[in-house]
């Protein structure tokens, strides 16, 4: 278990300059998502077309996981169904809590960087916390917290 | 028995050497590399002298105590009784009955918010908290405001951790029923110099609680002199054990207040017409309580009172300073907390390094720390800060666990700064 496998490249990057890093101020759905355990306080913003994610954004405070994992969210949800998110959404919580699973990496693109979260189970609540808040805000619950 | 450990020569300063030879986990490893423990203030570790008067306790001793006359129930009340006696001389109460057993600090505010708070307050009343408390000092004078209608009153603090004095003698008002004061800030380390704001509460007749979890490890106290009403305090913070904390109350007080838990233990008489109370400190006692927990409590004020509080003080102080020299020469460190008197704990952030982070890489080093929000999320909204890093000291640490703190945050800053 080594720390770069943690922090790898893209995460790093992504926590230097988040993507997608502003508000939607006419989004159609947002949720707020809080991590008590280490303050990690995120909104998410999601435009809808129909039954598309038209554009997606977040801001607030966390650490490098959490604000990496929300940039790559907001990256590969970009123009997907809400369908297609939330099979997302499924994929990566296997991704950070299955170990006894292989998960194709490959197929998940960029999201593949948080896959050595899982060796590091106090910060698997980091990466998730985009994803939960993601999924309220499609679910219009205006508030998650992962305790 | 416990020896003194002091460098040969100079009765005033401890052998760390020869103390950290006392602690078993100080030899472990993390991750391949030995263990820097900073992290006192959340709970301290246990020297071997505690552990073995436990493990001896369950091995030659253990039956319940205060119920019968065989052999094994009288020594383990003995021993049990001679723990609370431990306790009373090393916070210098008058009386062991001034002496009550709980699970920690937590329990021992609860059981003052709901014996002696909720009977006596209702609507209109106050209760007086600084800004830096713990939430144990907080969250249970909020459930009583509540159950009574009471009000909760904070007095503020000034950007360097301390509690503004001035503030808090004009929040003192005839409506004032209770000031509840921590002695030492958990999150900064902040040592509030409690005598003043006692003396002006008592000069109003508004009875104190002291939350004594981050002094009593650290320096003497002395109840009598501080003239406080109520002083919380826990074991596991001062190398005894978790789960066994101690309530001192002033006897007058405790004798006013109801019982606060019914049951065994608490009563001398039980029928279904009428039960009478026991006297105390019993009454507050009900159940069978962590009798290994005491004795294990006992032990450890033996330990500290051997090595001598103010030698550990002097320990200690020290090792803060050379940390608050060291950790000024780290690129982007801004300390959080910087009241002239403190205890050796520090909080800090590190620009660009978010403290989940740098707790993690420190953790790689084997270096412990605490990240978050210390359980006292107004003192970090105040700062306006999400979280803190926070180092905290025992007598038993080291320069060089120091120095290895301050490579790994030089480490984290280059890999995610
Ligand atoms: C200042 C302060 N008060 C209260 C507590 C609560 O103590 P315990 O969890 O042992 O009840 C702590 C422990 O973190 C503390 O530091």
């Amino acid at each position: 278990m080594d720390l770069k496998d943690l922090y790898r490249d893209v995460i790093v990057d992504h926590n230097r300059h988040p993507r997608n890093f502003r508000e939607i101020p006419d989004a159609d759905r947002r949720a707020d998502g809080f991590n008590p355990l280490c303050g990690d306080k995120l909104t998410v913003f999601v435009k809808l077309d129909g039954g598309r994610i038209s554009d997606v954004s977040f801001n607030g405070s966390g650490c490098a996981i959490s604000i990496a994992s929300a940039s790559l969210l907001t990256e590969s949800v970009k123009g997907k169904t809400i369908a297609e998110a939330e099979g997302l959404f499924s994929q990566m919580h296997q991704l950070l809590t299955r170990d006894d699973i292989d998960i194709d990496v490959t197929r998940l693109g960029k999201l593949g960087a948080l896959s050595g979260v899982r060796e590091f189970p106090a910060r698997v609540k980091c990466a998730s916390l985009c994803w939960h808040t993601l999924d309220a805000a499609l679910h219009q619950q205006e508030q998650v917290s992962t305790e | 028995m416990n020896a003194v450990h002091t460098v040969a020569g100079n009765p005033t300063a401890l052998d760390v050497a020869a103390i950290r030879r006392d602690f078993p986990v100080l030899e472990r490893t993390v991750r391949g590399l030995p263990l820097s423990y900073l992290d006192n203030a959340a709970s301290s570790q246990r020297p071997r002298a505690v552990i073995d008067a436990m493990s001896r306790y369950y091995e030659t001793s253990h039956a319940n105590v205060h119920r019968g006359v065989h052999t094994l129930s009288q020594e383990a009340t003995d021993l049990f009784e001679g723990a609370r006696e431990k306790v009373r001389r090393f916070i210098n109460a008058k009386s062991t009955r001034e002496i009550i057993f709980v699970r920690g600090t937590t329990e021992a505010i609860n059981l003052v918010a709901q014996s002696y708070g909720r009977p006596t307050l209702g609507p209109g009343d106050e209760i007086l908290v600084s800004w830096l408390e713990h939430h144990a000092n907080i969250v249970p004078w909020q459930m009583l405001c509540q159950q009574t209608g009471a009000t909760l009153k904070v007095a503020p603090i000034t950007t360097s951790g301390e509690v503004d004095f001035d503030a808090f003698a004009a929040l003192l008002a005839s409506r004032t029923k209770l000031v509840a004061l921590a002695h030492v800030s958990n999150a900064l380390g902040t040592v509030i110099p409690v005598q003043r704001f006692i003396a002006a509460a008592r000069a109003r007749g508004v009875p104190v609680l002291l939350d004594g979890a981050q002094a009593v490890p650290h320096m003497t106290v002395d109840v009598q002199a501080l003239d406080c009403d109520f002083y919380a305090f826990s074991g596991h913070k001062m190398c005894g054990p978790t789960g066994i904390g101690v309530l001192y109350g002033r006897e007058s007080l405790l004798n006013a207040m109801p019982p606060w838990q019914g049951g065994g233990d608490m009563i001398l008489a039980v029928s279904f017409e009428k039960t009478v109370y026991n006297g105390l400190p019993y009454k507050f006692e009900a159940g069978t309580p962590d009798i290994a927990g005491a004795i294990g409590l006992g032990a450890a004020i033996d330990y500290l009172e051997t090595l001598g509080m103010e030698r550990i003080a002097a320990a200690e102080l020290a090792l803060l300073a050379y940390a608050n020299e060291q950790l000024a020469t780290v690129p982007g460190l801004r300390f959080v907390g910087t009241a002239p008197e403190k205890a050796a704990v520090v909080s800090f952030t590190i620009d660009g390094v978010h403290p989940h982070d740098l707790g993690t890489i420190l953790d790689h080093e084997g270096v412990a720390i605490r990240t978050g929000h210390h359980c006292a999320m107004p003192v970090m909204d105040f700062f306006g800060l999400p979280a803190t890093a926070r180092a905290s000291f025992a007598f038993y640490n080291t320069r060089a666990e120091i120095d290895r703190l301050v490579v790994a945050l030089h480490t984290a800053r280059e890999m995610l700064g």
